[in-house]
């Protein structure tokens, strides 16, 4: 890509070779109007209000590319005319009914019809029924419907669900008169609209995705609600706090709509979550599960108290990565000052696997973020139930598979049908738990340059190779001479004889042929399907950028820090750039900035999670805290950024600063501590006020700021251990929720009401013995616990998953560390 | 209308006169000499002697308020009323929230809901009066002609802030059906001629 300059309106601007023309404008502030063109997804062309002149001629903004010296006019008389018809022909049969309908306000209809200056309407169309429709957490509402099918594309192009697709309207044909009479775009625009209206890809009634709730937010009218904030609030009501979500490590950008409870009521209440959709999509827990707030009325001073007894009592600090990195900090100064063990496991897994990984890399992070994978053309994930995990990671995946022509790998036992409805070429391969080293020599065999890997590496990948003999079967054509016995006429006689003649033909004949091959066994180590090598060839075609997604898993892995060094050994290798997905929220920033321990002591005070005095701002400990959606602060997200959020609902209680400072600590507010967060972790001296939190025009995120990758010291050699034959087998069951369900903070919301339970597939109960409702013991090595069986469409294979979003379950005390445990599942 | 001619002509020094008006005393002297002029002329009891004549006359010409009331203007902007459609007795506010919007002393709020019909339904909604200014614009923006002042002008409270509720503004029932509900005549009322200067959308039936 190379940078080239073109002409709009008069304007010289700077653009890259390829860019559409509608979002160089952008990106320059040059208005072209535009509707069905999303940012990050592909032109769909529904509504060719994007016209314009490129070169004397008139092309669509959105999907015409710039070319050096291009002279782009954004209007002329025709294309005004045009896009005065679009915007009548979108008014047809539209009904009135701006005064309830939810979009009110911030409608893309009503815009442009006042832009386009539309006061009379010159078409018309015998209107046909449209009945409403209940699709669960959406509302489809066909009747405001100007079908710019971009709900259908983002659910395509960037969630990956495509559960929505266009069916067919059942309208009168347009009558004839207008093909001429009618501008042409206009009249070719409204000839697709009339003949469609959205479904679902499915067929069924009610909608079943992994329900993001992006559709809704990029339906330009009010055709798409969420069902909880139908007829609730006004647009214009609503007071919009930026901030960042607090459920996953992604640390997505939202606003929190905030308006009064009530009449009555003038606190502040969260009516909707909101995003800019052009350059960040939500998943379904950001977007609707807001409502965690701990309402608290009063400073209880009694607990309070009690609170600071308890810290003087305790010798340990247990925390969950649901706290802001200015909190990280109190709990890291307290244990500077008092001596307190710190005890996190899943940040400390995190923590250790990033210093081994660092021995290796010679960097404190990996390199690589999520915006970088959306770039990437080829993308392997290992180690993560991606779209439970962190949904925007696979967002990431699958919008570089859709839209770059690109291609991936899904490493991971449990197998996905998301993932797999990607489209084809997207290769799940489902290795047995605890082979995740056999997958990262096999990444390092086939994508690692191997004159720069160790030699001792080289040889260890270079023992799982041989050559075998095997007998193919080849087709060959061999040419067979016949002798054929013809009739002829003689020309001599006039008489028909029977004549002799030789005929050769081709006939394609199988044969056997021995021939030699390379055989590599660690494919069969990771279950690898037989045509891999084959569909990987096609992969890898004309692929440039090479982006690798490890997760989780890995970090608990019985021997996480040899996968540690094999990751950074492909990552410094390979042509692979590396994102790694931190298992909680802030875990990152944990980890970074706590010094954390392994054991409880004696005494704990729990900070989210049970001690011996719990602090709790889910509202069930012995003195309550504040929720994320309450604080001010920063979360470290997946791209390394530091990301500020934002109060949107009051506090009236304590917070952690306040008992750090009856401590002796000393700071007014928690985010004084923004700056002093730590500058040898890669941390930058920041005031928490000078934070920005925005998209620009163009894209570019201007949010907090990125961490410093600091380089370390790397350990002597690069060596790694060889592979364990260990595998589990048999009944397996892993450690994951469904999506929407991250912690107790999710399943909280009430809008994310999830059953809790044993999850399987449908596959899985239809060929067992288990029914969906059954109460199962479930028994490993650590414990057992009694749960009902849930089923579950989005997992397919034969592991079932323990969720970890309501603790009451205590499925982690089934799990020696590792996700995956191999258990026995007994009905009771 | 005839008679606005007599308005239109604006000329006027045909009409007008100048009165006698003597010069005002300057100095402290003359000041004095006006004042004790004043005080001892009786004009004082001229004016007692009338308030005495009239009353004993019992020729009374004051409205007994509060046992008497004035009749209100039809524009008047008192405290709002909430119309109902006249057909099928529902109430006029959809719920838009305009009202809500416009409203320059933000003495509006309103509360909506999905009702079991898939209809807006306004659930609660109140007018803080105490800090109402009674502008009209409220009535002004309802595009439903539903929020409209009324004539109950009378809301003196002891509290500053004080509210009235949707059912208390709303069109009693029986008075709709009495044909008892009136039509508001001020701000956003129709204009006269409405009808010629809408456009007509064609519409393919
Ligand atoms: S979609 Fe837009 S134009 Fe249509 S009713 Fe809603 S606000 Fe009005
Ligand atoms: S539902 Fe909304 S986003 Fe989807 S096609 Fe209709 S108007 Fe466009
Ligand atoms: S909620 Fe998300 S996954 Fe479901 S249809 Fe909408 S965009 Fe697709
Ligand atoms: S939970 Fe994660 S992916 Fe979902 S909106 Fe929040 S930060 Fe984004
Ligand atoms: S403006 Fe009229 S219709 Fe709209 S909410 Fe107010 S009273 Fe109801
Ligand atoms: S935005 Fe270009 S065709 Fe719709």
């Amino acid at each position: 890509m190379s940078n080239i300059t073109i002409n709009i309106d008069g304007r010289e601007i700077q653009t890259e070779e390829g860019e559409f023309i509608l979002n160089a404008a952008r990106a320059n502030d040059i208005f072209i109007p535009a509707i069905c063109y999303l940012t990050r997804c592909s032109p769909t062309l529904a509504c060719r209000i994007c016209l314009v002149e490129a070169d004397g001629k008139q092309v669509y903004a959105c999907n015409a590319k710039a070319k050096d010296g291009m002279n782009i006019t954004t209007s002329t008389e025709t294309i005004e005319t045009e896009r005065r018809a679009i915007m009548e022909v979108y008014d047809v049969n539209h009904p009135l009914e701006c005064g309830v309908c939810d979009q009110s306000g911030e409608c893309e209809l009503q815009n442009y019809t006042l832009e386009m200056g539309v006061d009379s309407q010159s078409y018309s169309i015998k209107d046909v029924e449209r009945k409403d429709k209940d699709w669960g957490h959406i509302h489809y509402n066909p009747g405001l419907c100007i079908v710019c099918e971009r709900c259908v594309t983002v659910c395509k192009d960037m969630i990956g669900d495509n559960a929505l697709k266009t069916v067919a309207r059942g309208a009168d044909a347009i009558e004839n008169e207008y093909k001429e009479s009618m501008p042409k775009d206009a009249y070719a625009m409204w000839n697709k609209l009339n003949k469609s209206i959205i479904g679902l890809t499915s067929g069924e009634e009610m909608l079943d995705c992994t329900s993001c709730g992006e559709c809704a937010a990029v339906c330009p009218v009010g055709a798409l609600v969420d069902t909880h904030f139908i007829y609730k609030s006004n647009a214009w009501e609503l007071h919009q706090v930026p901030a960042t979500c607090g459920h996953c490590s992604a640390g997505c950008q939202i606003t929190y709509d905030v308006k009064h409870t009530s009449i009555e009521n003038s606190d502040g209440k969260i009516y909707r979550v909101m995003n800019e959709w052009n350059y960040v999509s939500l998943c379904g827990a950001g977007r609707y599960g807001f409502d965690y707030d701990n309402k608290v009325q009063a400073k209880d001073e009694v607990a309070f108290a009690k609170a600071v007894e308890a810290f003087k009592k305790a010798d340990t600090l247990a925390f969950t990565s649901t706290i802001t990195n200015e909190e990280a900090y109190i709990l890291q100064s307290l244990k500077e000052k008092f001596g307190y063990k710190l005890v996190n496991a899943e940040a400390k897994a995190f923590q250790t696997f990033l210093k081994n990984y660092s021995e290796v890399s010679g960097t404190s992070l990996y390199g690589s973020d999520l915006t970088q994978t959306h770039a990437a053309d080829f993308i392997i994930s290992l180690g993560t139930a991606l779209k439970s995990d962190n949904p925007n990671a696979r967002y990431a995946f699958n919008n570089a598979i859709s839209m770059n022509k690109g291609a991936g790998l899904y490493f991971h036992p449990l197998k996905d049908p998301i993932i797999d409805g990607i489209g084809k070429n997207v290769m799940s391969i489902a290795h047995a738990p605890l082979t995740e080293e056999a997958v990262l020599y096999l990444l390092l065999d086939l994508f690692a340059d191997k004159s720069k890997l160790p030699t001792s590496v080289v040889e260890y990948i270079g023992s799982f190779h041989s050559l075998k003999t095997v007998t193919v079967e080849e087709t060959i054509k061999e040419k067979v001479v016949e002798i054929v016995k013809v009739k002829k006429v003689n020309e001599e006689t006039g008489e028909e004889e029977e004549v002799e003649e030789e005929k050769t033909s081709m006939v394609p004949k199988k044969i056997s042929k021995e021939v030699q091959v390379d055989e590599n066994a660690l494919l069969e180590i990771v279950d690898a399907p037989q045509n891999f090598s084959e569909s990987l060839e096609k992969f890898l075609a004309k692929k440039e950028s090479f982006s690798l997604i490890v997760g989780p898993d890995l970090y608990t892995h019985p021997n996480a820090k040899n996968l540690a060094r094999l990751v950074a050994l492909l990552e410094k290798y390979s042509a692979f750039k590396l994102v790694m997905i931190p298992s909680l929220t802030n875990t990152l920033g944990v980890s970074l900035i706590c010094d954390l321990d392994d054991a409880r002591g004696t005494y704990t005070v729990g900070y989210n999670t049970k001690g011996d005095f719990t602090l709790s701002a889910l509202g069930e400990g012995d003195l309550d805290m504040p929720a994320l959606n309450q604080q001010e602060g920063t979360l470290t997200s997946i791209d390394k950024r530091v990301n500020p959020t934002n109060a949107a609902v009051g506090y009236k209680g304590y917070e952690l600063n306040d008992i750090a400072n009856a401590l002796g600590l000393s700071a007014k507010l928690t985010i004084d501590y923004t700056v002093k967060l730590p500058a040898c972790k890669g941390f930058k001296a920041e005031l928490f006020d000078n934070l920005p939190n925005r998209y620009e025009n163009d894209g570019t995120e201007v949010r907090g700021y990125v961490l410093d990758i600091l380089s370390t010291e790397t350990s002597a050699t690069e060596s790694v251990e060889a592979i364990t034959d260990a595998k589990l087998d048999g009944t397996i069951i892993y450690l994951a929720n469904p999506v929407r369900q991250f912690s107790e903070f999710t399943n909280v919301s009430a809008n994310l009401k999830e059953e809790i339970g044993i999850y399987m597939s449908e596959s899985y109960l239809k060929t067992s013995d288990f029914n969906a409702g059954d109460t199962v013991k479930v028994k490993t090595q650590n414990g057992e616990l009694s749960t009902k069986i849930i089923s579950d469409n989005k997992i397919e294979g034969e592991i079932a998953t323990l969720p970890t979003f309501d603790s009451n379950l205590n499925s982690q005390a089934l799990f020696s560390g590792y996700r995956f445990s191999t258990a026995t599942i007994q009905g009771v | 209308m005839s008679n606005i001619e007599q308005f239109k002509n604006r000329n006027v020094s045909e009409e007008y006169f100048l009165v006698d008006i003597e010069d005002y005393p300057t100095d402290g002297w003359g000041k004095f000499k006006r004042v004790v002029k004043r005080t001892f002329q009786g004009e004082l009891f001229v004016g007692l002697w009338v308030v005495l004549r009239e009353m004993i006359k019992f020729d009374i010409h004051t409205v007994q308020y509060p046992k008497e009331k004035m009749p209100i203007g039809p524009r008047y902007r008192a405290v709002h009323e909430m119309k109902r459609l006249w057909e099928s007795g529902t109430e006029r506010c959809i719920g838009c929230g305009l009202c809500e919007k416009i409203c320059i002393s933000d003495c509006i709020r309103m509360e909506t809901k999905i009702d079991e019909n898939s209809r807006k339904e306004v659930s609660e909604y109140s007018i803080n009066l105490g800090r109402c200014i009674f502008c009209g614009y409220c009535a002004e923006v309802c595009p439903e002609l539903a929020i409209t002042h009324g004539g109950r002008y009378e809301n003196a409270s002891e509290q500053r802030a004080h509210f009235v509720m949707y059912e208390d503004m709303l069109t009693p029932i029986d008075m709709l059906k009495a044909g008892q509900q009136q039509e508001f005549e001020g701000f956003g009322a129709i204009t006269p001629h409405e009808d010629e200067r809408v456009k007509k959308t064609p519409l393919a039936y």
